[in-house]
């Protein structure tokens, strides 16, 4: 088969595989779905800029996708005027410190030759440097947080329109990336593996401990949206009449107390789609673009520079390629657009809680949609995104049917049957890894794999 | 005579405080970490997979413990996991060989780059994960009895006159016992047998050691057999000291590994230095010295703030601060491991 027409089956059955669990469970559900499906590839995507592209192995996709969680928060939240009022003094101050250390750092690093005197002056100016940022930081923190801790509590954000933070938490994401670029970026793979992994834990630790800038394990609820509420949908009579219009052969057969009960019925149930709906165009679009851009940018010159990079840095080294730069790049690019998804994310759940970001779920799943999609194809790193999230979130419902389905000779209150019922739903990561584990082996390159292009 | 006390209870503080947490905890680590890096000198990957194994032992160790207690067998002061720990080392055992065969032998085969087996290992991590979440369920699990401590703070306070009480829980006493036993006997193995010889000899040059007749097999056999007891063990005394519940087990991946390399990944002797110096430094940065200085210093002198450098919320991200650090300034660890 070609590759095209692989393509076109492969999201034909995903298609086929929603419109089932529409059919089968519900609508909502299956546009619910649909949406976290556009948010994964999204992800994958940005996975697969660094590790199909360029073969850097980022093991800290949690962190850059709670960052653009975090942006959601500081764009959309209003500023807390009193805590900034408190605060902003000294928390300017600690900024200063805190760069001036590390400009001071990097100066020692850069001017002074290696040996003792370096590694004593550069110890402590970091040690004086952070003990004076921690001597206005402690103040400034305990102000922020002494305002109305039970409803703010932290500075709040900048009052904007919520999808602004889909921009800003790419930029978010990509300075922090620059920074972990700089730092982590010269190591082998497995070593820039662990490195991200634990990157990412320090990321989620600081988001839960400083409250004054997330409000830590208080979370933020309540976030604003960019789409339309499903109760002033409800009561506008634009939304009803076209409700109306789209259920007129059904309310035409009714007589008139029904219909006024129909259309209600109606009314509620298609804001919640009409709602999910929006978002899924939203997303969408942003998919979209990003697919876009990626293809573009993996057949231009600079795409071939990057898999050249990938298959043979030495050789690429030895061509006149700055082999350092274009990872630190690949790797800022990847991590931006990995935070975007991120900033969607918490846009949809319409909260920011930092202990939801667990590895599991934000690191490896990521990883086995792209190993899974196909990496190196920007078109397969979709399609992993929606399969293997279809298949995480139904491979729950179907575990429980087969497990009930499979111990149905067994009494009722049987306690092995209980347990098994019970904890079905823990098959899902099983199967995650069983998928993983068959792809690698049976078809490395993934469902989709790169393709390459021969020289005629 | 009272600058004699306050000395005493402000080492009898640190003792409590910082020494025992950290000596126990330090050997858990050291025990994981021991698993990995053998693993990474043998088969030259980076095992994501082993935090679970540890989850997965501890949760046989676990099952064979309550059916016990269910029969009413006890080791009296000593805790009845025990006595369990051998069924839980078989099974890990047979769930890693199981796991060569079927997963990591093939790449071996096709010699796949170290990232391959990695990768792999992740998905190995996954189906371990469902599997212990699958039998045990998420949830914590205490499954500690016999003994609770070998010296109570009570007891130590009464019997010195001092005003701080040390105390050592049962748990961290066996962690320390075992640990230094098991150790001992893993280098006796590794130094004098002629399979650990073979072993040493593969990790140090592959090419070398398989043209001298040493059979890989075999090797990496033994290799999974030795992480294998070192992952169970070292869960199962992790769970005893603290509790098991199948996530901690995922999140020690982290510091293990940041000991295993902090300490020079490939070097037995460096996966165990590099446990203590892990565990004792997230136990002193989170550790308020307020109490200490209280006692040291006069009183004009006391401190006002808690003296604590990093909140405990920031356990996790110290092993990873020195990690980075051990990477950017000495990428071989401090004692030199193989291969960077």
């Amino acid at each position: 088969m070609s590759s095209e027409n692989k393509t076109k089956l492969a999201f034909a059955i995903v298609a086929g595989l929603l419109l089932i669990i529409g059919m089968a469970q519900s609508w909502s559900v299956a546009l619910g779905i649909f949406n976290l499906c556009l948010i994964s590839a999204v992800m994958a995507l940005g996975v697969n800029m660094q590790w199909g592209y360029a073969g850097l192995l980022n093991v800290g996709i949690m962190g850059f996708a709670a960052l653009g969680g975090m942006a959601a928060v500081l764009v959309s939240q209003a500023p807390v005027a009193a805590a900034w009022e408190a605060g902003w003094a000294k928390l300017l101050l600690a900024a200063i410190f805190f760069i001036a250390t590390v400009i001071g750092t990097r100066f020692c690093y850069r001017k002074m030759s290696p040996g003792r005197h370096r590694t004593i002056s550069m110890t402590a100016i970091i040690i004086i440097g952070l003990l004076l940022t921690r001597y206005w930081l402690d103040p400034a923190v305990a102000s922020i947080e002494a305002i109305e801790s039970a409803k703010t509590g932290f500075l709040g954000g900048m009052g904007l329109p919520i999808i602004f933070s889909w921009i800003f938490g790419g930029f978010v994401a990509a300075g922090i990336a620059w920074v972990i670029g700089k730092v982590a970026l010269g190591l082998r793979a497995d070593y820039l593996a662990i490195a991200t992994l634990g990157i990412s834990e320090i990321i989620i630790a600081v988001m839960k401990n400083e409250d004054w800038l997330t409000r830590g394990v208080k979370n933020v609820t309540g976030l604003s949206r960019p789409v339309p509420y499903e109760i002033d949908l409800q009561s506008s009579e634009w939304f009803i009449n076209l409700v109306s219009w789209w259920h007129s052969g059904a309310l035409s057969a009714l007589n008139e107390a029904d219909q006024a009960e129909l259309l209600k019925q109606a009314v509620i149930e298609s804001s919640s789609i009409f709602v999910k709906l929006c978002y899924s165009g939203l997303f969408a679009s942003v998919l979209v673009i990003v697919l876009l851009l990626s293809v573009k940018a993996l057949n231009s010159p600079w795409g071939r520079m990057m898999r050249a990079i990938r298959d043979n840095e030495i050789a690429a080294g030895a061509m006149g390629k700055d082999v350092t730069r274009r990872h630190l790049e690949i790797f800022v690019i990847g991590s931006a657009v990995v935070g975007v998804a991120g900033a969607m994310l918490t846009t949809l759940d319409g909260q920011f809680t930092p202990t939801s970001y667990q590895p599991l779920r934000f690191t490896f799943l990521i990883w086995v949609m792209v190993i899974v999609g196909g990496s190196g194809n920007n078109m397969g790193s979709v399609l992993g995104g929606f399969l293997i999230w279809v298949i995480w979130i139904e491979a729950e419902p179907v575990g429980v049917w087969l497990m009930q389905f499979g111990t149905s000779w067994m009494d009722e209150g049987n306690a092995v049957r209980i347990h098994l019922i019970d904890n079905a739903q823990h098959m899902r990561l099983f199967f995650m890894g069983l998928v993983l584990l068959l792809v690698l082996r049976f078809s490395p390159g993934g469902i989709l794999p790169e393709v390459v292009r021969k020289r005629s | 005579m009272e600058a004699m006390t306050d000395i005493a209870n402000a080492i009898v503080l640190l003792l409590n405080f910082i020494v025992v947490p950290g000596l126990s905890y330090g050997s858990q680590l050291a025990l994981g970490a021991l698993g990995i890096t053998l693993i990474f000198g043998i088969l030259r990957f980076a095992n994501f997979a082993h935090g679970d194994t540890m989850a997965f032992g501890t949760m046989v160790t676990i099952l064979v413990t309550w059916w016990l207690q269910s029969k009413g067998v006890s080791l009296g002061p000593l805790p009845t996991a025990l006595l369990a720990l051998p069924v839980g080392i078989v099974f890990t055992i047979a769930i890693m060989v199981a796991t060569d065969k079927l997963v990591y032998q093939h790449y071996r085969h096709h010699k796949a780059v170290p990232v391959t087996f990695m990768i792999a290992s992740m998905g190995v991590m996954f189906m371990m994960n469902g599997i212990v979440r699958f039998i045990i369920g998420p949830n914590d699990q205490r499954f500690l009895d016999g003994e609770r401590f070998i010296v109570r703070a009570r007891d130590f306070k009464a019997s010195t006159g001092l005003s701080e009480g040390l105390s050592i829980k049962v748990s961290q006493g066996l962690t320390i016992v075992i640990a230094v036993l098991l150790v001992l006997a893993l280098f006796w193995f590794l130094q004098r047998t002629r399979t650990g010889k073979a072993m040493r000899a593969y990790s140090d040059n592959e090419d070398l050691a398989l043209l001298s007749g040493v059979n890989p097999d075999r090797v990496v056999l033994v290799t999974w057999i030795l992480a294998a007891i070192l992952a169970t063990i070292a869960g199962t005394l992790y769970g005893l000291d603290k509790s098991f519940k199948p996530f901690t087990y995922l999140q020690l991946l982290l510091p293990m590994f940041a000991a295993a390399i902090v300490g020079g990944i490939g070097n037995p002797i460096g996966a165990i230095l590099g446990g203590y110096v892990i565990a004792f430094s997230e136990v002193m940065v989170t550790y308020a010295y307020k109490k200490v200085f209280v006692y040291l210093l006069p009183g004009s002198l006391e401190p006002s703030s808690l003296m604590q450098l990093l909140s405990t919320d920031y356990k996790f991200a110290v092993s990873f601060i020195i990690l980075v650090l051990v990477l950017l300034v000495k990428p071989t660890g401090i004692l030199k491991g193989k291969v960077i």
